[in-house]
């Protein structure tokens, strides 16, 4: 019998099985940002240990940098020490650091993966929930939280119990105008924010081998909405011709080996899985948020729910979700007025999020009262669309085109929504107070689709606004 | 051994009612700005206790019946979200040392596990029963007893269910696993060199 890639991946890095039951598993590659690692230096310093394997860790600031100026010292008194401590503890304990304006830069899930240091087979961890973004290259890739981070630093390990796998297959080919976003939107609509609780979820069928990386880690980046703790895509062509050439991935003939042991990584034909859920191509339309949490959602197509048509609990929920965002059940989502629009994170701040944003606006322009901004996921993001000018594009449309960081993907930076304000957002939580105003309400949904109700003022359908007719992957 | 065995614990209960409560709601991100997690017990719920302008919304926390409750009982899915360790933190800084719900996000419950924090699950009917007798008497004290799988309030026995190896660690003071992951030093080393793991380039 075949073993599935997270059991592959899994075995190779356990170093024993402990008292309690679980296992001390290797970390491949550690990932550290200034918001939850600052701390866990603190914790050895008590504890008098030092960095085990301080190569394989690397650190980014992303959470609290402003993208409006990056100048040192930040206005921010705490961010700019959050920084600083981040910076010395680097350096003291030997960890490589990529600062604002070191050309390298950016979120931590775009970073690792852009300079080739996130590579198959890998176990990567980050104390940062979207962490699963980098399974979409087939690793095993767990957000943890600061004392595991101190755990990793320390022995460059974690304690951790296995997870059952369930393969989730996207068969058929997307319309026109759906896209990866709206993929996962549906997938965790349809499994529930915590229907993934226990699993690793490994997404597999002719959608997702069609993906592009980036449209995977789109996927991959959402699977902790979904109550997964990690997911993955079996590594493949795409996989290895995205890595070649990459800063941090061998060249040569070294390449050509790596390859070779990535291939081995890929799950088995005959691999067994836990559960495994089919999904129609067919089925999936332009999704959006409608609620408080990421599997509120619905189809631009349809009305919201209902709350008189259940009963008890699920009436409640529904109830409580509409009254916060101010909509009344049974409309359609379609219309709803906006005040911002927010294209970024590390969910949509890649290259081809604001490629295929440009294509659609250039020519156009924003609503008048509505406040745009198009955030770049890393300083080689900006690097990019600069090259191509499509910053630009952006500008001349009406959007602010800021420096690299989270932005209002969450309010630990000056970008915050103001008031009750509503955000159509590319970002992938729309947590009661999460954009930085505890009353602001989020409205989840793709690039393309921010960018069409951010022309129209209002949630709008991006294949009516922009004539999606061709194929759009 | 890094901690004291929990086998049972006691205290009075107070419940949050709310499914997928996330842990955005039990820190607000703005409160994320520290170098250090001593601070962050008063900001325990924050945005869902205190309006903008610091005035209070009256919620259950500060409900005087339940001032001094050691024992958090939730819904479904508690935990949600961010792995912010500032959400464990806040809520033992809070002076709660234990959380009763339906389920709970993963990174979340791991956690609270490292931290000494019990997350016990109990099944939906009789969570509520539980939560609706505290509701009734903020008094009555809550044992929770690890070894033996159970609850007792009000002279009632509710089952409850941990992880197997959550309630050893419990049980054996591993919870705190670095002195155990440290002690595998050269078991580690040997599948960094099988792994030819010494650097990334
Ligand atoms: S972009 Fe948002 S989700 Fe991603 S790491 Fe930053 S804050 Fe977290």
């Amino acid at each position: 019998m075949g073993k599935n890639l997270y059991q592959k991946v899994w075995d190779n890095h356990v170093v024993q099985q402990l008292d309690t039951g679980q296992y001390q598993l290797f970390i491949a590659l550690h990932l550290i940002h200034e918001v939850t690692s600052p701390q866990a230096f603190g914790m050895l310093e008590d504890k008098k240990l030092k960095v085990a394997y301080p190569k394989r860790t690397f650190a980014t600031v992303d959470h609290i940098i402003p993208t409006d100026s990056q100048v040192r010292p930040l206005a921010d008194d705490m961010a700019e020490k959050m920084i600083q401590v981040l910076s010395d503890s680097t350096r003291a304990h030997g960890i490589e650091f990529f600062a604002p304006a070191s050309g390298a830069q950016g979120i931590v899930h775009v970073v690792g993966p852009e300079l080739g240091l996130t590579q198959p087979g890998m176990t990567i961890c980050c104390g940062d929930s979207h962490t699963s973004t980098h399974g979409a290259f087939g690793c095993i890739s767990l957000g943890i939280g600061t004392s595991q981070v101190r755990d990793v630093l320390a022995s460059q390990t974690l304690a951790m119990d296995p997870l059952k796998v369930r393969r989730i297959r996207v068969e058929g080919q997307l319309q026109p105008g759906v896209t990866a976003k709206d993929v996962i939107l549906h997938i965790i609509h349809i499994l529930g924010v915590n229907g993934g609780v226990g699993f690793a979820y490994e997404y597999a069928g002719s959608v997702i081998d069609n993906m592009s990386m980036e449209e995977r880690m789109t996927v991959c980046n959402m699977s902790i909405e979904g109550g997964a703790r990690c997911g993955y895509v079996n590594p493949d062509a795409t996989t290895y011709e995205y890595l070649r050439g990459r800063e941090r991935v061998p060249g040569g003939d070294q390449f050509d080996q790596a390859v070779e042991r990535w291939q081995g990584y890929a799950s088995d034909f005959d691999a067994q899985y836990d559960d495994e859920v089919v999904i129609d191509a067919n089925d999936i339309r332009p999704t959006v948020t409608w609620g408080v949490t990421p599997g509120q959602a619905i189809s631009i197509e349809e009305n919201l729910p209902d709350p008189d048509k259940v009963d008890g609990l699920e009436r409640n929920l529904i109830t409580d979700a509409l009254d916060y965002m101010q909509l009344t059940g049974n409309q359609p989502i379609k219309g709803t007025k906006i005040d911002v629009a927010f294209i970024g994170s590390c969910t949509n701040g890649r290259l081809s999020d604001f490629q295929a944003v440009a294509s659609v606006i250039k020519g156009r322009k924003v609503a008048l009262h509505v406040r745009a901004i198009a955030v770049p996921g890393s300083e080689k993001v900006d690097k990019e669309v600069r090259k191509l000018g499509l910053h630009k594009v952006f500008e001349e449309a009406g959007f602010e085109w800021r420096l690299p960081g989270c932005s209002m993907c969450l309010a630990m930076n000056p970008d915050k929504l103001i008031g009750d304000e509503v955000c159509a957002s590319s970002s992938n939580r729309n947590f009661i107070g999460r954009q930085g105003s505890p009353t602001g309400r989020t409205i989840l949904m793709s690039p393309v689709m921010v960018a069409a109700a951010a022309i129209e003022g209002q949630v709008a359908d991006a294949r009516e606004v922009f004539n999606f007719t061709g194929e759009v992957a | 051994m890094s901690g004291t065995p929990i086998e049972k614990m006691s205290g009075r209960g107070v419940y949050v009612a709310g499914n997928d409560i996330d842990t955005d709601r039990i820190i607000p991100a703005r409160y994320l700005t520290c170098v250090t997690f001593d601070e962050l017990g008063p900001a325990l719920f924050y945005d869902v206790r205190f309006n903008e302008d610091g005035s209070s919304k009256d919620h259950i926390l500060d409900d005087p019946r339940h001032a001094g409750a050691e024992i958090l009982i939730s819904d479904d899915n508690f935990g949600c979200g961010s792995s912010r360790e500032h959400a464990p933190q806040a809520i033992l800084r809070f002076g709660l040392k234990a959380v009763i719900a339906d389920s709970f996000a993963e990174i979340f419950h791991g956690n609270c596990t490292t931290l000494g924090v019990p997350c016990v699950v109990m099944a939906f009917e009789e969570r509520k029963e539980l939560a609706e007798l505290v509701g009734a008497d903020p008094t009555l004290d809550i044992i929770i007893d690890l070894e033996h799988l159970q609850v007792i309030c009000a002279n009632k026995v509710f089952k409850i269910s941990v992880k197997d190896s959550v309630r050893e660690a419990f049980l054996n003071a591993t919870y705190d696993p670095l002195d155990t992951l440290l002690a595998g030093r050269d078991a580690i080393d040997a599948v960094a060199a099988r792994l030819g793991y010494s650097a990334i380039p």
